[in-house]
């Protein structure tokens, strides 16, 4: 009996312990979240969702709610799946000061704005690494311009814009000395400076210039939005590293228990900066463009940039202390509050733009940092969320006054109100989230439906992949009182933030293809009959077209070991979704992808003689595997006369 | 020599009227449907031309080795507008002469060149269906690729709805007005 005992005591133990077992991420999902995700063959998703892509230095955009991806835009990075970067016609993308930098470390994206809301025109993108600020078109998802930013380093509170898209910004996270200076890293407090770039966005023509520069003390400017409404003529930076520390940044730049929000009235600056208050510097930096006309980008290197001292110029600049080594400052949609999250912090503080005025006109300072007021604390302070989450980084807004913060260290999304600062529900994201998005949250139109909070780790996710896995999104409803998880997909790079908006804003606006009658690049071949092969010097320049289902011309004889042969393709197609690829064998570089109406130009230079095979490389057609020709490369100063064509081969005609 | 009704000489305006139509308007489309076209493909008939996707069309038509549809191979393009144009002229006459006669033949002249016109729609499609390149990279035995002269057809993975447009409708109607008044004339010569 008593060995009997015992034993159904240790059941019981057993029962118990496994009763207790620790919570997992399983079965987290609720109801039938798989039908609010499923958008059924035929059917589109109802937002397009742009998403940084990190490291891999492009853009990739995914449909909401299926989390399906659409498309992968290149903006930094070389891309051979389109032969962005390799093309003669690209190239010029990448152009900097330090000749062409091939990679970047894509973190921000802004959809532009008129009037505070989504006008779905452009997609500005940022480039930490080499500081550039990209803007893409809407209407045909490709990169259009690139502009270099001089006297800075991480580019990383960028390229947020005003409400009427007056300006992007792109401020600096790493302070760096103006110019190329030579200076000893330890006079940092002395040489080094942080800037915030005020990028002029030309209404029609989206073209960018950098208007002028604000020059700050140095310190790391992390993330910033636009004010809206009342606050419209604002700009609101948050920064870490106001210790001014260079080495050892993990504990010397935790020390102080404020940093700040760095208010910039961008109206004033604005003036100051026609009224000739600032400095024209020299600044060496490029400004690259892609001409829709010639299908060609070029390369403007820039001379110098205005500057703007804030010491020049009174009212234009305030310091918010904000606890404690702040990441987002992000507004909400009335343009009254502005949220603080310390990183470090064990709350969120909640500024109110009204206080900050009055602040301003009673001179509520607590001091100065470098000449620039610092307003009391508590006299910006609208109120602060107590006990919201460990590590808040950014929040955005639904519209319905309310805000959601992601908590890095928790791993988790909190709901609160902004009226009266309680915290109203919280979801556990899987894991360590960075920044969230809610379509237009960041505007003052928030759609309110979904939140999509993009996460840095992603074990027990998906089927592992060896050490290296993907990253992760997941996908929030938000129409409730307590959000629901829908859904997780994966995302390509390391996605920091992203922008969403209606797919009905500009589905109905995408180029089909282009009018080859517009085709005003200097290689286009206006038909087959136009197609020849002209030889420069040691220079071949192969006019060819590519239609369902055959290269013209297809057949090439006459070139020789060390030419530098030029493939000019024209597709001849005008239907939509028909591009023809060209790749031809051992090309050292990439293919092309060529949409219907373009012309593209890659280089090939032949190291060794023989037989090259040449071909589409997009499964256009029935005979996409016909569509394919031959370049014969002969030794350098053989007896082999230029000839082409396809069918029939005419002997030299072109040859010069 | 017996007057035109007044119902009658209202006749002859509306069949010019509704003739000057095909000026405007589309007189037949011939519209094509496939998995890789969820937006169909469309070729509308014009009086003295074709448009809508045609070189889409001609595109998808090398593979079957059916020659290319270009606006200048159509004789019909000049003579059909010339013939209506005629026609429209002798109408007036005949509103002019104001004789029953002058209908009849008037209307007799409409049928003549509406089946004409329809027999050379018919050949001209059969020629394109029928008269196929030889080399042409896909050869399914047995099949030619007429389009139906008037309904639905499936042609390989096309399925195709040949009607009448906008024009082609008000040209039916001015056949149908001809016939209704000429039998509507007949009747009151025959019964005082």
């Amino acid at each position: 009996m008593k060995r009997a005992l015992i034993t159904l005591c240790a059941v019981a133990a057993v029962a118990s312990l496994q009763s207790c077992k620790m919570k997992t991420a399983d079965s987290v999902v609720s109801g039938d979240a798989a039908s609010r995700v499923y958008v059924a063959p035929g059917k589109y998703d109802e937002f397009y969702n742009f998403v940084s892509g990190g490291f891999s230095g492009n853009v990739t955009v995914y449909g909401l709610p299926s989390g399906r991806l659409i498309k992968t835009i290149p903006v930094f990075s070389v891309f051979p799946e389109n032969g962005y970067g390799y093309s003669e016609e690209t190239k010029a993308m990448l152009n900097t000061t330090n000749g062409k930098v091939d990679w970047d470390d894509q973190h921000h994206l802004e959809l532009s704005q008129t009037n505070g809301k989504q006008d779905g025109r452009w997609l500005f993108a940022n480039a930490n690494n080499t500081p550039r600020v990209a803007r893409i078109d809407l209407t045909n998802f490709r990169t259009q311009e690139i502009l270099q930013i001089p006297n800075s380093a991480g580019n990383h509170s960028s390229p947020f814009t005003t409400e009427n898209t007056e300006y992007v910004v792109a401020g600096t996270r790493f302070s760096v000395p103006l110019g190329d200076a030579d200076v000893p890293i330890s006079s940092f407090k002395k040489n080094f400076k942080s800037t915030a770039s005020f990028i002029s966005v030309d209404k029609n023509s989206g073209h960018m210039k950098i208007a002028f520069q604000i020059v700050l003390p140095g310190m790391n400017l992390d993330l910033s939005h636009a004010g809206k409404g009342p606050s419209h003529d604002w700009f609101f930076f948050s920064c870490y590293n106001t210790e001014q520390a260079y080495t050892m940044l993990e504990v010397n730049a935790s020390q102080k228990d404020k940093d700040f929000i760095v208010a910039v009235n961008w109206k004033k600056a604005e003036e100051y900066a026609k009224s000739g208050k600032g400095h024209i510097v020299p600044a060496s930096y490029a400004h690259n463009t892609f001409d829709e006309n010639t299908q060609k980008a070029s390369t403007v290197m820039e001379k110098d940039v205005l500057t703007l001292d804030p010491k020049d110029c009174p009212d234009m600049i305030y310091m918010i202390p904000c606890p404690k080594s702040p990441h987002g400052a992000d507004v909400d949609p009335t343009g009254e509050y502005i949220v603080g999250s310390g990183k470090l912090a064990a709350l969120i503080p909640v500024f109110s733009f009204d206080k900050i005025q009055t602040a301003i006109k009673n001179k509520s300072f607590e001091g100065d940092f470098y000449g620039i007021p610092v307003i009391k604390y508590e006299a910006a302070l609208h109120g602060e969320v107590k006990k919201p989450g460990l590590g808040p980084l950014h929040t955005e807004f639904d519209g319905k006054g309310n805000a959601y913060t992601s908590m890095f260290l928790s791993s988790e999304v909190v709901k609160w109100r902004l009226s009266d600062l309680q915290v109203l529900d919280r979801a556990p994201t899987y894991y360590s989230v960075g920044h969230i998005m809610i379509p237009g949250g960041d505007t003052r139109e928030p759609s309110g439906k979904y939140l999509v909070a993009y996460d840095k780790i992603t074990k027990d996710r998906y089927l592992p992949t060896g050490p290296e896995l993907c990253q992760s999104a997941q996908l929030y409803d938000i129409t409730g009182d307590k959000m629901q998880l829908l859904l997780d997909f994966p995302t390509t790079g390391e996605p920091h933030y992203g922008q969403g908006l209606p797919a009905s804003m500009i589905k109905d606006k995408q180029v089909k293809y282009f009018d080859i009658n517009k085709n005003h690049n200097e290689f286009v071949s206006m038909g087959e009959k136009k197609t020849k092969v002209v030889r420069t010097g040691n220079r071949v320049d192969v006019y060819m077209t590519a239609i369902r289902s055959h290269l013209t011309p297809d057949n090439i004889e006459g070139v020789f070991v060390g030419d530098e042969v030029y493939f000019h393709v024209t597709n001849l197609e005008q239907d939509w979704d028909i591009p023809h690829g060209f790749a031809i064998k051992n090309s050292p570089s990439v293919d092309l992808l060529i949409m219907p109406g373009e012309t593209q130009s890659i280089k090939f230079s032949p190291v060794k003689q023989g037989i090259y095979p040449f071909y589409c490389t997009d499964f256009c057609s029935a005979l996409h595997q016909e569509m394919s020709g031959y370049l014969r490369v002969s030794p350098k100063g053989a007896n082999v006369p230029l000839k082409f064509g396809s069918g029939v081969i005419a002997p030299e005609t072109a040859a010069k | 020599m017996k007057k035109l009704t007044k119902s009658g000489k209202i006749s002859i305006i509306a069949v010019i009227v509704l003739l000057v139509s095909l000026w405007l308007f589309p007189m037949w489309q011939i519209d094509l449907r496939a998995p890789q076209y969820p937006g169909g493909l469309s070729m509308k008939i014009w009086i003295n031309d074709v448009k809508g996707d045609v070189d889409i069309i001609n595109g998808l038509n090398h593979y079957i080795g059916m020659s290319t549809i270009h606006k200048r191979d159509f004789p019909e393009f000049v003579f059909l507008p010339t013939t209506l144009l005629i026609f429209m002229m002798l109408g007036m006459v005949v509103l002019f002469l104001n004789k029953k006669v002058g209908y009849y033949l008037w209307a007799g002249a409409f049928t003549f060149i509406a089946i004409f016109s329809f027999y050379d729609f018919y050949k001209w499609e059969y020629n394109y269906g029928h008269n196929l390149d030889p080399a042409a990279p896909i050869k399914v035995p047995g099949m030619s690729y007429q389009p139906p002269l008037f309904g639905y057809k499936k042609l390989l993975n096309f399925e195709v709805l040949s009607q009448p447009d906008i024009a082609g409708w008000c040209y039916i109607c001015a056949g149908v007005i001809l016939v209704a008044a000429t039998i509507y004339e007949w009747k009151k010569s025959v019964t005082p």
